[in-house]
């Protein structure tokens, strides 16, 4: 067995070390502030192209077909918003998960839509 | 290196991204954030990178690219890879030439510049800055496989005989 002599390893790290720990620090601190300054939002966004083409209260469950660029179901159900079904190549606006904090978002590049909460 | 000799090697390090490129599409992982990869093919562009030069790991960068463009038809997807893959490899030659960090790290803030650059673009395309609301996942998922591709990368490296 190798012995593995922690203080020499830290010692030849530390610059290593240093450089993880701030993109951990970064990456801690924008969840905390973004955690702690989410507001619940009231609205559903969708964007195409950066222009608005509909806006729905998020407090009404609905279930939209969305027609831009391709076909994206969007659903509105107990105050949160997601794609549920979509025709685009990567479908990563599906896999994400349902938003419902101001700012939060739902990408479908494909279709260059967003779904955002307002 | 004889001319020969690299572009064999060059050829092989470009397939061998192109089919970790495959197997990571095979890989079903759905945390809900959008983004999120293991970044398998950075192994080949690392390797590229460390035994034979910037300029090489660049091509095979850019074969792979080519390659998963051409075979599987995505170009939207290629817009994002092309921006993630370029900021990601020069952010990985600066840190190279000019900071003493270790394989993993590099390979960690590649994979967190990748994952910046493919939100800069979606923020283009669809022209809503919200979608940067993701950046802090991606910035801890893109440190973690960054570190655990560089691992492996590492080895790759240190034990592969040229």
């Amino acid at each position: 067995m190798m012995k593995v002599n922690v203080k020499q390893w830290l010692r030849r790290h530390t610059r290593d070390i240093l450089v993880v720990a701030a993109l951990l620090a970064v990456a801690a601190v924008c969840a905390a502030v973004m955690a702690l300054t989410a507001v619940p939002g009231a609205h559903v966004c969708v964007r195409v192209d950066g222009a608005e083409v509909a806006r729905y209260p998020l407090s009404q469950d609905r279930r939209v077909t969305l027609e831009y660029g391709g076909t994206n179901e969007l659903v509105i159900e107990g105050g949160r918003a997601r794609i549920e079904s979509a025709d685009c190549p990567d479908k990563v606006c599906v896999r994400t998960a349902p938003i419902s904090e101001v700012g939060q978002t739902v990408v479908c590049l494909p279709h260059k839509l967003v779904v955002v909460i307002e | 290196m004889k001319t020969t000799r690299r572009i064999a090697l060059l050829g092989l390090a470009a397939a061998l991204a192109l089919v970790l490129s495959y197997v990571e599409s095979l890989v079903p992982l759905s945390v809900g954030v959008p983004g999120v990869r293991i970044g398998f093919a950075n192994i080949a562009v690392l390797f590229a990178l460390y035994r034979l030069s910037a300029a090489d790991a660049a091509v095979v960068s850019g074969v792979r690219i080519l390659g998963v463009a051409l075979l599987f038809g995505n170009w939207m997807a290629t817009a994002y890879s092309v921006a993630g893959a370029a900021l990601s490899l020069l952010g990985m030659v600066m840190l190279k030439r000019f900071a003493k960090l270790s394989l993993p790290v590099v390979s960690a803030v590649g994979g967190v510049l990748h994952n910046a650059g493919q939100i800069v673009v979606a923020v283009c395309v669809t022209r809503t800055v919200q979608i940067a609301w993701y950046l802090p996942v991606l910035v801890l998922t893109g440190t973690v496989a960054g570190i655990v591709i560089g691992l492996v990368g590492a080895l790759l490296v240190s034990r592969v005989k040229l």
